[in-house]
């Protein structure tokens, strides 16, 4: 989440999710809550119906919270960036920020009132096709509120400008004042359990455990004394999204991929594929023989979280406790028990007495888990920062300063999305999730209720395109991009906009990225998931 | 203590804070007055009548649920009249449909006769299958109650066992309206509601249609508020019994909320979840993938033993030599291509002590920061 951390200091959300109840006025974008985070969604339709809170919904597609909102934007795909200017164009224009806030807390605002000067309501109205009257309703609701919060996820940082989306989301709620106060913030939904914890514990090419920089000689040196050993390497590493072309070229030889299914949640599949038969040892670590693991030279089976202890942090930074109930199938290991087998026979000795023990070393070399150990989350997980054992853990970030010192505003301006529609490629092409299943469905297509619910892939159209393509609900169509072509079922459905179609990812046997743009965000290095241009036609 | 803000309850002199009711002092105080409609987080609808009480005063007996406390009020919560009351309501109850727990006391042939008829309607030899986990069986026995065969109705609506996840049985129905609330105040999916309120009263999705054709989502959240066995999980039903599992709490695997869950542990066998009540971030609610996406734990697909490919099939392999040939491969290729043309993908799905041993393995042993998740995508 580079764009927050630009903003803030800090790419976590910046709220707990109990907060969300309070907020004054929540706006929701690039999420489809009620499906993604069902019970997070909760919390935002009690507070809409219960506590009368206002509730902006700004997605093209007609999802389920859309019902609930007060204002709902349906944008173009892909132009965050404008209507986010757009709005604040209108706040600044009609005086409704907070400016003791920008005064006192933020900097470089004169850039972003300069930049958002460009986007009047009518501009942006020929850019995202929202009527210049709902923005400035909208825009006119978000800043009237004594405190909003911002929730978004995929939708907004799945594009090329993803990062930039973000830095604006960052931009409106600093322009109100809305930040490190209760029902306040910005907030991203983290879609996995465990994205959070596999981010704070330096699961990322350039920082190890809790955000502390690779390329800083100083915390190398830390890392050397606390493990014990020399010439740990100070150079950035690579991003998934950068391994697979490097396997591609050659100059990535093995990989080991723990978990993990790329070879359906990866853009641009054909290209994915190709690139993972190009390496010379491909391990795979996993609970079941994915798509990704049939690849593989050597598959080592893993317990999964029923047979596990240990913690996850979830999307409010909390740090809480996962629990062994059953034994393992067959010979299946601990996770670290096996990467620690293989680091002993590689020369340097790995070896813990239990996933506590883990937690004890994790806590001396990450100062905000310091103060988190497995007697203080026996009921109540912690949000982190929690420098200490006598700390209460953190709900609420930058309640006195931001964690950079101030709140940075970034001057965006809008580009469009990477790939555009034309003659031949007609319709934008958005891609998700759906309640019934789960990423790549390794699991949840094991349960058959699951599936007897969302039984097979599809793609949603407006019944106005389906009129137009001389396409019936119910038929199997044919979905090409410039990558690639897969077969689905047409669903004609309201929520679907005119213009654009929907696919869910979870379907191997469809797999909606074989279709999609791997053009990266240069920052983020986030493929470009959420928009590319397709044709659709009648299966043969 | 002043007077302005005390109430009397079975001779106790207690404090309340304004907006409290009757109820909410009493549970603060330990004394137990029983609920059936009454749902935490939601708005108390009284409709139950259980947790009526005498208020020295009033002529009727007043809903604690649903009445505020007020100065100087002086309440019996186990008085004869309030015993009386709650006694014919349970009866009432029992009487209705197929409660065929053994508290309802019948003689001779028409008990047979009883439980035949519902044994085909449960397709069951059992007894009901909350049996022994029924609050209403708790009360028939609390206040020795047991049915009477003047006052026995029929309920004519059939069960609904047309979805994969829920089983619905309005036999065993008593209106108590917490499944509503749950569905409409707590979880907001607004799926169902009273309906044919003029006569037989139902607990309805849309327009009287089975719950797979509404915008039920299956979250569960009524199965796990009603008192009785009229909701049911469909997967569980009369294969676990509570006393036979144990609880063991932990956190979802799928989504960033986290919510708190139990599975329940029956012979090594995840056999149920439910939420884990008055703990953040959840209160106990979940959703479909939570409370019955689990099966996977479980499934024959699991990867059970290390696998070696040769030419270009899968073969079992032991720990060791896999082991071996994962480290030797690495360390051959670090010394011959160095440090960066390895890598390591590490996962969102596992734990936090697991992502810190993968990057640390990666760094400290592969000697590269080619580190990364893939929860970008
Ligand atoms: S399962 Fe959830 S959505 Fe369906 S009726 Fe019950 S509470 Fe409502
Ligand atoms: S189904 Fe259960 S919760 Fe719902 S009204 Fe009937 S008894 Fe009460
Ligand atoms: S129960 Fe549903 S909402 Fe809760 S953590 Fe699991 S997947 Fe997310």
């Amino acid at each position: 989440m580079a764009g927050l951390a630009a903003a803030f200091g800090s790419g976590a959300m910046t709220n707990t999710i109990a907060d969300i109840e309070e907020a004054d006025v929540i706006l929701i974008t690039g999420s489809n809550t009620t499906e993604n985070h069902p019970v997070l969604s909760s919390f935002v339709k009690r507070a809409v119906t219960h506590r009368e809170a206002k509730l902006i919904v700004v997605d093209p597609r007609r999802i389920k919270i859309t019902q609930f909102a007060n204002q709902w934007l349906r944008p173009n795909l892909g132009t965050d960036v404008a209507w986010l200017n757009g709005m604040m164009h209108v706040i600044i224009n009609e005086n409704l920020y907070d400016a003791e806030f920008v005064e006192k807390r933020t900097e470089e605002f004169d850039a972003l009132r300069e930049t958002v000067d460009k986007f009047s309501p009518e501009t942006v109205e020929t850019i995202t096709g929202i009527p210049a009257e709902d923005l400035q309703a909208a825009a006119r609701l978000y800043a009237g509120a004594k405190t909003g919060s911002i929730l978004y996820c995929m939708g907004i940082t799945q594009h090329t400008s993803g990062t930039d989306n973000v830095k604006s989301l960052a931009n409106l709620a600093m322009l109100c004042g809305y930040l490190g106060v209760r029902g306040g913030g910005v907030n991203p939904l983290r879609g996995q359990n465990n994205v959070q914890g596999a981010c704070d514990m330096g699961g990322l090419p350039n920082v190890y455990s809790g955000y502390q920089a690779v390329d800083n000689p100083d915390v190398a040196k830390r890392m050397e004394g606390a493990w014990g050993i020399e010439n740990l390497s100070t150079k950035i590493g690579l991003k998934a999204t950068e391994m697979i072309p490097k396997a591609h070229d050659g100059e990535l030889k093995a990989l080991y991929i723990i978990g993990e299914n790329p070879l359906v949640s990866d853009p641009d599949l054909n290209h994915a594929e190709k690139s993972i038969a190009n390496l010379d040892f491909l391990v795979v670590q996993d609970i079941f023989m994915t798509e990704t693991a049939r690849l593989a030279d050597v598959v080592l089976p893993a317990r999964c979280f029923a047979e596990k202890d240990g913690t996850f942090s979830n999307t409010e930074r909390k740090v809480q406790r996962v629990r062994k109930a059953v034994e393992p199938p067959g010979e299946a290991k601990y996770d670290w028990e096996i990467l620690c087998d293989i680091s002993s026979r590689m020369g340097y000795a790995m070896s813990y007495a239990n996933s506590e023990a883990i937690m004890e070393e994790i806590r001396k070399v990450t100062p905000s888990y310091a103060g988190i150990t497995y007697g203080r989350i026996e009921n109540e997980g912690l949000h982190w920062p929690c420098p200490n054992e006598e700390h209460p853990g953190t709900q609420i970030l930058h309640r006195d300063q931001f964690t950079r010192g101030k709140g940075l505003f970034h001057a965006i301006d809008y580009t469009p999305p990477a790939e555009k529609t034309d003659d031949e490629y007609p319709l934008y092409l958005t891609t998700g999730r759906l309640l019934y299943h789960y990423h790549t469905g390794t699991m949840t297509m094991k349960t058959e209720g699951l599936n007897e619910r969302a039984p097979e892939s599809f793609v949603e159209i407006s019944a106005e395109d389906a009129e137009g393509y001389s396409l019936k609900s119910g038929e199997i169509v044919k979905i090409a991009s410039r990558r690639g072509e897969i077969t689905a079922r047409l669903k004609v459905s309201g929520k679907a906009v005119s213009g654009t179609v929907f696919i869910p990812f979870h379907f191997a046997a469809a797999a909606a990225n074989k279709l999609t743009n791997a053009a990266l965000d240069p920052v983020s290095g986030i493929p470009e998931l959420k928009v590319c241009a397709v044709k659709l036609s009648k299966a043969a | 203590m002043t007077a302005e803000n005390t109430i009397m309850i079975n001779g106790n002199t207690l404090s309340f804070e304004p907006g409290e009711t009757i109820l909410d002092v009493a549970r603060k105080n330990s004394i137990d007055v029983p609920t059936l409609c009454h749902l935490k987080r939601a708005n108390p609808t009284g409709v139950c009548r259980i947790c009526v009480v005498e208020v020295e005063g009033a002529h009727k007996l007043q809903a604690s649920c649903a009445t505020p406390a007020v100065a100087g009020m002086v309440i019996l919560t186990e008085s004869n009249k309030v015993i009386e009351a709650r006694k014919l309501i349970i009866q009432l109850m029992l009487s209705s449909g197929n409660h065929n727990c053994a508290i309802r006391g019948h003689a001779g042939d028409d008990w047979t006769a009883f439980q035949l008829q519902v044994q085909k309607s449960d397709d069951s030899d059992e007894l009901c299958p909350v049996w022994g986990d029924c609050q209403l069986q708790d009360l028939a026995y609390r206040y020795q109650v047991s049915s009477d065969p003047m006052l026995e109705t029929q309920i004519p609506y059939p069960m609904e066992t047309v979805n994969p996840f829920i089983v619905r049985d309005f036999s065993r129905c008593i209106q108590c309206g917490r499944c509503v609330q749950a569905c409409n105040e707590v979880q907001v999916n607004l799926a169902i509601d009273f309906g044919y309120k003029s006569g037989a009263t139902k607990i309805v999705a849309a327009d009287d249609k089975p719950l797979k054709d509404s915008d039920c989502v299956f979250c569960g959240e009524c199965v796990a508020v009603c008192p009785v066995g009229a909701l049911v999980e469909k997967d569980a039903r009369y294969k676990v019994r509570p006393w036979e599992t144990q609880k063991v709490r932990t956190t979802c695997t799928y989504c960033g909320v986290g919510c708190q869950i139990y599975l329940h542990v029956k012979d090594n066998q995840v056999v149920k979840v439910t939420g884990v009540e008055d703990a953040l971030p959840n209160h106990g609610s979940l959703c479909v993938k939570g409370r019955f996406g689990n099966d996977f734990i479980h499934s024959p697909e699991r990867l059970q033993t290390p696998l070696i490919k040769e030419n270009g099939n899968f073969r079992e392999a032991s720990w060791d030599e896999a082991l071996d040939l994962v480290a030797n491969k690495f360390s051959r290729i670090k010394n011959e291509y160095g440090s960066d043309s390895l890598g390591l993908l590490t996962s969102a799905r596992i734990t936090n002590e697991e992502n810190y041993i993968a990057q640390k393995f990666t760094r400290a042993t592969l000697k590269t920061n080619n580190v990364d998740h893939c929860a970008r995508l």
